[in-house]
């Protein structure tokens, strides 16, 4: 597998780390109850085709990415960094 | 106060040769890393042309001169190497730190060099690809390293707790090549 990180360019996915389902990004508010807690932490839709993702280029330029995987074939639709992923979102 | 001597990350393991191509250490007499603050790196940029005469590379790229040059060494830092410290006038843009310690500096050199990293390291070596001055964060023999393409061929940089690791793992690589009479 390669990914194309948006500083480096296209590299080798043995410098990245994953992290795991990009809604780990939006971390509810402290006082949002244990419900919103648990949903964070445990509940993933993990479906066949095209999935929101955190990778870490931990042995490249040390960004924290957000990329659109399809676990059907691997093939990556695209890659953003996640601070600029998480500007938009505001 | 005991006088300590200092000895380089790789003194007695280099230089080594072999297929034509040489591992040697460079020890410089400063690294220091400068990160620049929250929407800063302009204003650092124009303070490092101020007090060392260059600007920040940009991503994946080196500046200056070989005596001080400046490093792109990831997101939001860059390492100023050799003859100076970063000048004061810079901390009050950026953040600095004495990375002098910290790092191995290993020069590659030779006609077979590309071939020799590429056994070791995922980065497209090409020169087309991969061009003098262009620097990248990436793996070597799975160490995090930096590696920057120079005039005869590549500078690698390691932590240096890794160097005795990174040497045996190059130098193994140059064997391994040279012994195919590829070198």
């Amino acid at each position: 597998m390669r990914i194309t990180c948006p500083i480096c360019g296209d590299r080798d996915l043995r410098e990245f780390h994953y992290r795991g389902a990009a809604k780990l990004m939006h971390r509810p508010a402290p006082d949002a109850g244990d419900e919103a807690f648990y949903d964070y932490v445990h509940i993933r839709e993990n479906p066949p085709g095209l999935n929101r993702e955190l990778w870490f280029h931990e042995l490249g330029c040390r960004a924290w990415l957000v990329a659109e995987r399809d676990v059907t074939s691997h093939e990556f639709k695209s890659v953003e960094l996640a601070a600029e992923a998480k500007r938009g979102a505001k | 106060m005991v006088d300590l001597i200092a000895k380089s990350p790789a003194a007695g393991l280099l230089p080594f040769v072999a297929g034509g191509v040489t591992l040697a250490e460079i020890v410089p007499d400063f690294i220091t890393s400068i990160m620049p603050h929250r929407d800063a790196r302009a204003a650092v940029s124009a303070a490092l042309k101020a007090a060392h005469g260059m600007a920040l590379p940009g991503d994946g790229r080196t500046s200056g001169r070989a005596a001080l040059r400046a490093v792109w060494t990831g997101r939001g830092q860059y390492f100023l190497i050799g003859e100076a410290a970063a000048d004061a006038s810079l901390a009050a843009v950026a953040s600095l730190s004495d990375q002098r310690d910290g790092w191995a500096l290993l020069t590659l050199e030779g006609d077979a060099a590309a071939d020799v990293l590429a056994r070791i390291c995922p980065l497209d070596l090409r020169a087309g690809s991969f061009r003098r001055g262009d620097t990248a964060r990436t793996e070597v023999a799975h160490m995090m390293a930096v590696v920057t393409r120079s005039t005869r061929g590549f500078e690698i940089m390691v932590m240096r707790s890794f160097t005795r690791t990174a040497v045996a793992q190059i130098t193994g690589a140059m064997r391994s090549l040279a012994a195919q009479g590829a070198g």
